[in-house]
């Protein structure tokens, strides 16, 4: 999938990746597409609910190799 | 219009810092307008310095004792050590909060005065209260900038209007 920004989120708990997330959607435009990687298994839940709360649009959410990718679409 | 978070911190331990922390900073986050009114001893956690936040094993049954070194197996070991113990061993919390910090450093935990940044950064409001700092003894110059100093009729003003309101 295609995206305009990437964060690495690997190795940080909660609430450390929303946080991030937060402060990097704040540096894309909207409609862009912000890739993240975290570790925390936490984060599958908790980005679902951060897109739902805050209206920006969750595309996808996987895992790989104890790794969890989303790609997250600015509001 | 924002939803609102209300919060009172009530605790000064290294243990208890975290979930005002850690929900105001969320809360922010998620477009909440936040307010924390700290009071008692939760105005530690509004100090310049928190480096001296400890946390207390003694009275804490459920807290596990597990080393954050050496091999697995070995940090698999809850050292149930009996309160009466842990109660005459001279600089046992010194020991479990260097215990405690190791384990939220290798857990990629954020410290605390990290979170307190992350909250001012959001513009969560942080409100501390006048009667409690002068009870202590404590003065202004002690906390950080940006803090509001007042009484229970200004967490009230915002309370009041909040959404969700925690005691913590």
């Amino acid at each position: 999938m295609n995206f305009d920004k990437e964060l690495d989120a690997r190795g940080l708990n909660c609430p450390l990746p929303i946080l991030r997330t937060k402060k990097a959607l704040a540096e894309i435009a909207a409609g862009q597409v912000l890739k993240i990687t975290a570790t925390d298994p936490g984060a599958v839940k908790d980005m679902a609910a951060f897109a739902k709360q805050t209206g920006n649009e969750l595309l996808s959410s996987a895992e790989a190799g104890g790794e969890y990718v989303f790609f997250m679409k600015k509001k | 219009m924002s939803k609102k978070l209300a919060i009172i911190a009530t605790k000064g331990t290294l243990d208890w810092a975290y979930p005002p922390y850690i929900l105001a900073s969320t809360a922010a986050a998620l477009g909440y307008e936040v307010e924390v009114f700290f009071t008692f001893y939760g105005l530690s956690l509004l100090k310049k310095d928190v480096s001296g936040l400890k946390v207390s094993p003694l009275g804490n049954p459920a807290m596990p004792m597990k080393m954050p070194f050496g091999p697995d197996w070995f940090q698999k070991i809850n050292w149930n050590i009996p309160n009466a113990i842990m109660s005459i061993v001279p600089g046992f919390e010194t020991l479990a909060t260097s215990l405690m910090k190791q384990t939220i450093k290798n857990n990629g935990v954020a410290s605390i005065a990290e979170l307190r940044e992350l909250c001012q950064e959001a513009e969560v409001r942080f409100v501390a209260c006048q009667m409690t700092v002068e009870l202590f003894g404590f003065d202004h110059s002690e906390f950080i900038d940006g803090v509001e100093y007042a009484g229970a009729a200004k967490f009230f003003e915002f309370a009041g209007e909040a959404d969700i309101n925690l005691f913590i």
